[in-house]
């Protein structure tokens, strides 16, 4: 029976890895904007040559 | 408006409006005007053509000119800190509100600003914000050229006293959402490690197994617990200290004893405890609240009159020069310039250049008022046409419109002492349920002792009034959603429960009834031929004057004709030269020479050619379409009145509309309108008022539901409850009808709440309640009232389509 808590473990940690997931993706503000994301991917990619390092984390 | 013309009409390739004047086109690309031109040419420049094609005719009009160096002030250092929220030194971030924005394809193009411009590194928009942060290198650009950048493109950054005052954006409240998945989290998990304790009906061989998942389930609940509940005890704890019994008491006891309970169960290997339930419910009621708590971000209700005053003003100091400063530093006695489309920001004494002020926005007149030398000019106003300078006799917050604000009713925040019937209704419930665990307890210490507290606690925690609040919140949620779906925005969920209670109704004339655009039209005398129309319409276009704009707009687009000698006296009319053919429209005195001659109601413009009167045309004011029948259906549920700061030159027309018994104010000040809201209010009366500008505000807020009608949403409304779009104006009556519903919608699932209560409840008297039942039962009630309270509002807002 003591398999049963390995198993517990296991399905607890990956319960919460997502969980920790989902307060990064919060904390990063994917959930701020729920509109303008999706349009933006519908957008062709143009050859845009130098992208500035994300900067969503240093804001505020 | 008649568009009898067989010209093909061809649209301007940058913003979609009719092309009427000359022939503005590079290749086979037509444009409006020249701003229109040069944006494309900027666009095409940087090889962003991209932006033409995402949607058709994206661009904004440029018909009205940026005045140059209209963001100089951005060069002052003390604005530019209280804008830029992160700087390190060289690269700095700025977010501005563009109100333009309304496309996908503006998305496309302010996020590629750094190709127009390598000072910019990047740029982030928030649709629904309406906003772009730019990062930028201040090295290799400034602020102003920010803002000038956005401004060529046609997003004109709106920037003004009301940013500068909360110096911080407001940060996105986020606790919430962390919340909610915490809470979904824990409760998921409880659920699972609760699985074999129901299917084994209590006795899991192995104890050691058993007290492992019973340790593990109160770590999980520990969060939930303390975290994600707070809010329920802090509001619980919060209204007990105003002695009121607010609908979080019960919640925020139930989960209180739900938690000690279960802590006594498992501590004493009595039982397995409620812990999913608990965390169940506060996770369905916090998603509950997230759902009505959602707000329109990109729309304000709470403005007040810095949102729409200048940001700065350009003060002429005494040895000739020139300076930006911010307008909340004006003084008595300083000399500014107004420019064009500029809102005076502080009443002030006219001492060069002529006055003519648009007060539309302020006192509701529709005609632009002409001022001399020497005359006061009061803070609000628009100047059209050249540039004033005035002399500044009371500070902005001193003046004659700020002192609106003054009053009383501005300082209280409206709707928050008011207190909802949901938390009336749950208080009874309360009660209620405080008799039956009294009586249980009764009956119980008599018959068995042992029984008590599990009869007790069970009632308790089983009967949480969790589905009288998902009900209110689920209900909230959905019709303001649907409201919204018909471009009527309510500002949270107190305003519907205020609309179904109102019985008066007060319109504003100027720009809620009537609109501009859509003047009444028509001409007394013999009607003028093709030609001559063409010689009218071509002098109409060169004033700015309303009237002028307005016959213009009525008459057959034509290419222009050449126009020489043009005289426009203010106040009188125009004359010019036009094809050769003297051409002279304005009031009688003006065209015929002689005095009084009164035609007829509304405004009379008269037109001669070659000194030859041909008649007049009537202009009067364009009313809504469909408010006759609106009226109409207004009239069997509500009290209706008209009050305008216009004159009575309608008084006639609106009499026949409304009927004689509505009551009917002509030039009426903003004060005046607030008075006569609180005389309704003294009267007890529950009253509507629908307004749309800065006139409006104060009787706004005096009434117990203002809505602000505007044909731009998005455009500066002013404080109110709710906004409605001119566009779904007809349709009012069904919209109220339908906030009204709300009470009807929560009563319903009371019911059907209070049937699970049944249920449950009498599982907890006989002290027979198992936790598998309570798991059962409570997302089953909270389910049940989710799925009925979206399929009813959903079903009651479909035939307000009809």
């Amino acid at each position: 029976m003591s398999v049963i808590i390995i198993l517990l473990a296991a399905s607890l940690s990956i319960a919460l890895a997502f969980l920790i997931a989902f307060i990064w993706s919060v904390k990063s503000g994917q959930y701020d904007d729920d509109y303008t994301p999706s349009v933006r991917m519908l957008f062709d990619d143009t050859i845009s040559p130098e992208k500035p390092e994300s900067n969503t984390e240093t804001e505020k | 408006m008649p568009q009898n013309s067989l010209i093909q009409q061809t649209v301007c390739y940058h913003c979609g409006e009719n092309c009427n004047a000359a022939d503005i086109h590079i290749e086979e690309k037509e444009f409006c005007c020249q701003g229109c031109k040069m944006v494309y040419e900027i666009v095409n420049q940087s090889g962003l053509c991209e932006y033409y094609d995402i949607d058709k005719n994206p661009g904004i009009n440029q018909k009205i000119h940026v005045r140059k160096g209209k963001h100089a002030f951005l060069d002052n250092e003390e604005i530019c800190n209280k804008l830029i929220h992160f700087s390190d030194g060289t690269q700095k971030h700025v977010t501005f509100y563009l109100p333009q924005m309304h496309c996908s394809s503006c998305i496309w193009l302010l996020e590629q600003l750094n190709k127009l411009n390598k000072g910019v590194m990047h740029s982030t928009v928030n649709f629904l914000k309406k906003d772009v942060t730019v990062i930028y290198n201040s090295d290799l650009i400034s602020l102003r050229q920010v803002a000038e950048l956005l401004t060529s493109l046609g997003y004109e950054p709106h920037i003004n006293l009301h940013d500068l005052d909360s110096s911080k954006i407001k940060k996105y409240d986020r606790s919430r959402i962390y919340k909610i998945g915490i809470a979904g989290f824990c409760f998921g998990n409880i659920m699972l490690l609760s699985f074999p304790e129901y299917f084994s009906s209590g006795d899991i061989q192995e104890t050691q197994l058993k007290s492992f998942f019973s340790i593990l389930n109160i770590a999980l609940s520990l969060p939930v617990f303390f975290y994600c509940s707070s809010e329920f005890f802090m509001s619980a704890y919060a209204g007990l200290r105003k002695k009121f019994l607010n609908i979080d008491a019960p919640i925020a006891l139930a989960i209180f004893l739900a938690f000690i309970r279960s802590l006594y169960e498992i501590g004493t290997h009595t039982g397995a405890g409620y812990l999913d339930s608990m965390s169940g419910i506060v996770f369905f009621m916090l998603v509950g609240r997230f759902f009505q708590d959602k707000t329109y971000q990109s729309l304000t209700f709470d403005r007040d009159y810095t949102s729409y005053f200048p940001i700065s003003v350009i003060l002429l100091k005494a040895d000739g020069t020139e300076d930006q400063i911010p307008a909340s530093s004006i003084k008595k006695g300083d000399r500014i310039r107004i420019h064009s489309h500029e809102i005076i920001p502080a009443d002030g004494i006219l001492f060069l250049g002529k006055g003519n002020i648009d007060y539309s926005f302020v006192s509701g007149e529709s005609m632009p008022v002409e001022k001399g030398i020497g005359e006061i000019i009061y803070a609000g106003g628009k100047q059209i046409g050249g540039a004033i300078e005035l002399e500044v006799v009371k500070e902005v917050a001193q003046s004659y419109l700020t002192q609106l604000w003054n009053d009383d009713v501005f300082t209280k925040k409206k709707n928050e002492k008011k207190v909802s019937f949901v938390h009336q209704v749950s208080r009874y419930f309360t009660y209620v349920l405080f008799l039956i665990a009294f009586l249980s307890a009764v009956h119980w210490s008599v018959v068995d002792p042992s029984k008590t507290w599990n009869a007790v606690t069970a009632i308790l925690i089983v009967a949480c009034p969790c589905a009288l609040l998902l009900s209110a919140t689920f209900t909230n949620g959905n019709m303001l959603a649907k409201l919204h779906g018909f471009d009527f925005f309510v500002k949270n969920a107190g305003v519907l429960e205020s609309i179904s209670e109102a019985d008066t109704l007060v319109f504003d004339k100027t720009g809620t009834l009537s609109i501009s655009g859509e003047e009444r039209i028509h001409f007394v005398g013999p009607p003028p031929d093709p030609h001559q129309q063409q010689l009218i319409r071509s002098l109409a276009i060169q004033s700015i004057h309303p009237l002028s704009k307005a016959i213009a707009g009525s008459l057959p687009i034509h290419r222009p004709l050449l126009v020489k000698h043009y005289v426009e006296e203010k106040g009188k009319g125009s004359t010019a030269l036009v094809n050769g053919e003297k051409i002279k429209m304005g009031s009688a005195e003006y065209v015929t020479g002689e005095k009084k001659i009164k035609a007829g109601e509304g405004s009379n413009v008269f037109v001669s050619i070659n000194d030859d009167v041909l008649g007049f045309f009537v202009v009067k004011a364009g009313y809504r379409p469909g408010l006759e029948t609106l009226v109409a259906e207004l009239k069997q549920n509500y009290n209706l009145s008209v009050i305008s700061g216009d004159n009575d030159s309608e008084l006639q027309h609106l009499k026949h509309l409304f009927g004689e018994e509505t009551e009917i104010l002509f030039q009426q000040h903003p004060q005046d309108k607030l008075e006569y809201i609180k005389a309704l209010q003294t009267r007890g009366h529950k009253v509507i008022m629908l307004g749309d500008g800065l006139n409006d505000a104060g009787a706004l807020q005096q009434s117990n539901v203002g809505i602000a009608i505007t044909d731009e949403v998005n455009n500066f409304s002013p404080g109110c409850d709710a906004i409605l779009d001119g566009k779904q104006f007809a349709k009012l009556k069904k919209l109220l009808d339908y906030c009204g519903k709300e009470k009807n919608i929560i009563y319903g699932s009371f019911i059907i709440s209070i049937l699970y209560n049944i249920v449950g409840l009498s599982f907890a008297v006989q002290g027979t309640l198992s936790p598998v039942i309570a798991a059962i039962l409570m997302p089953l009630s909270s389910i049940t009232i989710v799925v009925y309270t979206t399929l009813i509002s959903s079903f009651f807002a479909n035939r307000i389509k009809t």
